[in-house]
């Protein structure tokens, strides 16, 4: 470790956002840890991409909706935002239809990144 | 080594808490130490004395707060997710406690691993 | 790096999903129903042997008992949770559901 007090945490975010509560209460796990100067990351893999997609209007589920929150990330200096390439591509998206900036990621990268971290937290 | 685990799940419903304790018994016995339970999500509903399974099977929330009692593992819920479940210090197992999201970031950065279990 | 599957392969792609960001010589423990792709003879045991060209492969036990799998792919080792505490021993965990 380059730093012995900063780790590397990275949240996974694997699921759709409304079907289960995981997004959303990864999302509250993600802005608690960013006050802590922690050298995080976050990825979506899956139907996690689905949480960044844009024109998602849940007023008529009665749930509140989130996706904007994942603009504010960078306020809290969480700026490792990846994208899995091929979980965008099988769902017909691109990064036009994603709510933020990310960088999108093929699998090797993703595994190589995987590998560096000290704490790995699925959603 | 100080093992810290992250139980994503509830009692009965999945394995994953069962496969947990199952887990941090078998650390123990090996001589590691299991520092703490954090409770997420549903995970939170592990720790409720309102539990009151049939004799002839486990009791979820007696067993961790016996692992509790027995080898100073701390189980901790989250606050935030405990007040949406309906879980609150007057429910809460001996040896349990109700805490935030930022004590499980210590847990994080002061083990060696961080071992998540969840479905 | 240890990767934990605790789904069966023929219920969600976690298993599928894993292996696709698998780093070479890192070990996979399946548990929970992720045990049932190591069934012999099952519809991912070529997959299961082409990973053990490089990467290792372990069952947990008791989650194989628990299911009645007798008949494992060649090439798995079965652990018990000793094993398992082991294995995290030796390597940080990525867990997947």
């Amino acid at each position: 470790m380059e730093n012995e007090n900063i780790n590397k945490i990275m949240h996974v975010l694997r699921h759709a956002p409304h079907g289960t509560i995981y997004t959303y209460e990864g999302l509250e796990m993600i802005l608690i840890m960013a006050a802590y100067e922690q050298d995080l990351s976050v990825v979506f893999i899956g139907d996690g991409v689905y949480a960044l997609k844009k024109s998602q209007d849940t007023s008529g589920i009665g749930m509140k909706g989130f996706a904007k929150t994942f603009m504010a990330l960078d306020g809290y200096d969480v700026e490792k935002l990846y994208v899995d390439k091929l979980s965008l591509e099988e769902r017909g998206l691109t990064e036009d239809d994603l709510v933020v900036d990310v960088e999108v990621l093929d699998s090797a990268t993703i595994g190589s990144l995987m590998k560096e971290q000290d704490v790995i937290i699925h959603h | 080594m100080k093992i810290g685990i992250l139980l994503k799940e509830g009692p009965y419903n999945h394995q994953a808490s069962d496969t947990a304790f199952k887990f941090a018994e078998a650390a123990i016995a090996k001589g590691h130490t299991v520092d703490a339970v954090f409770l997420y999500n549903d995970g939170v509903t592990n720790v409720t004395k309102l539990m009151d399974p049939p004799q002839d099977d486990r009791n979820i929330s007696a067993r961790w707060s016996e692992l509790s009692q027995k080898h100073g593992v701390e189980i901790l819920a989250c606050i935030a997710a405990s007040k949406r479940r309906g879980i609150n210090d007057d429910v809460l197992v001996q040896g349990t406690a109700i805490t935030g999201l930022g004590t499980l970031t210590d847990i994080a950065i002061r083990n060696d691993r961080l071992v998540t279990f969840g479905d | 790096m240890l990767h934990t599957i605790n789904k069966s392969p023929f219920e969600t792609t976690t298993f599928e999903t894993c292996i696709r960001f698998l780093i070479s010589a890192d070990p996979i423990l399946l548990i929970e129903d992720g045990v049932y792709a190591v069934q012999a003879g099952n519809k991912f045991s070529s997959s299961i042997e082409t990973i053990l060209k490089t990467n290792p492969v372990y069952a947990l036990q008791p989650d194989l008992s628990a299911r009645g799998i007798t008949a494992i792919t060649d090439g798995v080792q079965c652990i018990d949770y000793d094993g398992f505490v082991g294995l995290v021993e030796e390597h940080q965990v990525n867990s997947w559901f």
